[in-house]
Parts: structure tokens; sequence; C-alpha cells
């Protein structure tokens, strides 16, 4: 398998927060365009699932941050411990934690949009 | 014999050699092989406004306790022997002087980070092997000494990208006050970060691409957090946060 160079791993990182940031800055001024109360009320946030750009936004915010997350986590679990049987396994868990993550939150928003509850 | 006026009188006492007044100095003793913990040993030594922490010691060591492990040589900051924490802080022991610490009680322990072979004496081999494996070196297929080229020349504007570095005395301070260290012990460390950023930026050598190659990993230069410290203790005026930064720059793209 060809191993990632960490310059290449920390682009994705920085990449990742900025796009993130910028995405999560739309969601929350999405909430400003109605109480915020009242924009956490089911009705509404089960409408939002319904708008196909707004879920798609969502789907991407959810890949940038775990991909984010994840990766930070690795990175301390990386300077917290070494050893090659250590490494790899903190490697390929955070790798697998976070398709889990993305697939178990892909299933919720595909779900929502499609009116299954 | 001729008189003296009070006013001369005044001015000889203000000239003379003042009274030593003492402090306690506080030396962290431990040997591995026969120890399980350090413990501190007080010592009361007479200090004038000259004398540096490593006088003390070497006081210490000659009228108190010869026992005492310390590490040093050339006592004007250029060796790098001599480190360790005083007061809590990596500082070169024949470079601080004690008047300059403000207070009665100096206590001096060996740098963190390093493991240690007895008292304040530690173990540079990791540092070193780092250092070299990075290849603190001009790597060029030519050399000045055959060929045409008698020398290499270079512009002040060229020097002035890696001089600052080029005064590291390995003194390992940087390395004990790093965060990172800590925790990392497989980590490259800013003083050989800073060493790679020297020869990567000296427009003679022609091995960026292998030095860049070695620092981009995962205990390579992206594990600093760029907290600092290094550049704050660093007794020779080295910037080594900011060397790593500048590496950095050439991994991320925004430097050539």
């Amino acid at each position: 398998m060809i191993k990632m160079r960490e310059s290449v791993i920390m682009k994705i990182h920085y990449g990742t927060a900025l796009g993130a940031v910028a995405l999560v800055a739309i969601h929350i001024l999405f909430r400003m365009t109605q109480n915020f109360t009242v924009s956490l009320q089911y009705e509404n946030v089960i409408a939002n699932y319904h708008l196909l750009p707004y879920s798609l936004m969502l789907e991407v915010v959810l890949i940038l941050l775990s991909i984010h997350g994840f990766n930070g986590l690795r990175v301390i679990l990386l300077e917290l411990k070494q050893g090659i049987g250590y490494e790899k396994i903190v490697n390929w868990g955070c790798i697998s934690a976070m398709a889990v993550l993305v697939a178990y939150g892909s299933r919720t928003i595909l779900m929502a949009g499609m009116g299954i509850s | 014999m001729a008189a003296i006026s009070p006013k001369m009188a005044e001015e000889v006492s203000q000239t003379a050699v003042p009274t030593p007044k003492s402090i306690t100095l506080v030396i962290s003793k431990f040997n591995p092989n026969h120890e399980s913990s350090y413990k501190f040993v007080e010592f009361k030594v007479p200090v004038q406004k000259w004398t540096t922490v490593l006088d003390a010691i070497l006081y210490v060591k000659q009228h108190l306790d010869t026992s005492i492990a310390v590490r040093y040589s050339c006592r004007q900051a250029s060796c790098g022997s001599c480190g360790m924490k005083i007061n809590g802080k990596p500082s070169l022991a024949c470079y601080t002087k004690i008047s300059e610490l403000n207070s009665d009680i100096v206590t001096v322990e060996p740098m963190s980070n390093f493991p240690i072979i007895r008292d304040l004496a530690v173990d540079f081999t990791s540092l070193f092997s780092n250092h070299k494996k990075l290849k603190p070196y001009i790597i060029r297929e030519d050399s000045e000494i055959v060929g045409d080229a008698k020398e290499f020349l270079q512009t002040p504007k060229d020097v002035e990208e890696y001089l600052q570095f080029s005064y590291c005395i390995k003194c390992g301070l940087c390395n004990s006050a790093c965060p990172t260290m800590a925790t990392d012990s497989s980590f490259l460390g800013p003083q050989a970060l800073t060493q790679a950023y020297r020869y990567v930026a000296d427009n003679r050598d022609k091995g960026k691409k292998e030095r860049l190659k070695m620092v981009d990993e995962s205990h390579g230069i992206w594990r600093c957090h760029f907290a600092g410290s290094c550049s704050k203790v660093c007794p020779k005026g080295v910037d080594p946060a900011m060397g790593i930064q500048l590496l950095r720059g050439y991994l991320l793209g925004f430097r050539k």
C-alpha cells in the first residue's frame, strides 16, 4: 500500500479545517434566518434535510470534520506513545473510525432527507 | 605615608571588593544505576556579583561534595556542555550569573527530555544522532578544491537566509524546553530541524530534496506545535521556532 507523506496529510488537515470553518459559518448563518429556538424545532430541522443543496452541504461538513477530527486525534495519539505496532493500530483505527462516522452520518442525512425515521 | 582625604577614602571603599554574600544552591542528585528517584541537596555557597551558576557548582564540587557530576568545558557559552535547568529554566550554567537570578535560592536540575547519566550530566546520544541524521553539511557533487571554482560565492543576502541558524552550539536547551519532546521520544526536535533548515536555506547546498524527505515523516517537522519555548531558551539567539516554520514553507510550497 502506498504510504501518504506527512506533508500531504497535513495539507489535507489544514484544507479540511478551512473548508469546515467556511461551511459551518454558512450553517450558523442559516440558523439566524429565524429565531434560534424555532430553528431547532423538529419540523424545521427535518425541513433542512429535505432541501437538497443544504443536505449536500451538511454531508460535506460531516466529511470535512471527520477527516480533520480523526487526523487530529491520530496526531495526539502518536505524540502520546511511540512504537511500530502502536502507530499502525492508531493509523488504521483512526481511518476506520472516520469511515464508520461518515457512513453513520450519511445514513442519518439520507434517511432524514427521504423522510424515513 | 600620604594622608588620604575623606573623599578619596570613600572612593577607595567603593572600588574595594565587596564581602561575598551567600546563597543556597540546591542540586538535584540522581544516579540511575543505584537510585530509583532523585533527591535535592542544599549547599551554602559564597557568591560575588560576577559568580556564575557553574562557578557555584564547581565551588561545591571543590569544597563541599566532590561526587557531583557536571559536564562543562569552555566556560564562555561556546561549547554547549553545561546546559541544565536553573530555577526551572533550561540555561547554560556558565552563561547565567547568580546575581541576575534575583533569588537567594538557586536550584539546578538536569535538562528535561534527556536520559540522565548522573546528577546534572545528561545523555546527548539522541541529540547528536538526530543532528547527524539530517546531514548537517553542504551536499553537492562538485567541490571548491577541485575544478576551476576556488570558492562558492554568496551575496550577503544569501548568507542572511541561514546565518543565525549556524550559531547553534548543540547545547540541547531547545530540545529540553520543547513540549513535544516531553511526550514524543521519536520527534526529531527543534535542534535537528533548525539545522536542516540551515542547510536547506544555504544556496551552496544541493541536498534540499533529501533533507525535506527526512523531516517530512510522522515524527518529523509536523509535530512541532509552535510553542516557541525553544527560541526563548537559546543562549545564542537562534530562533528554532522560526527556522521550523520556514522549513515548513518549503513543504507547503510557499518557498522554493
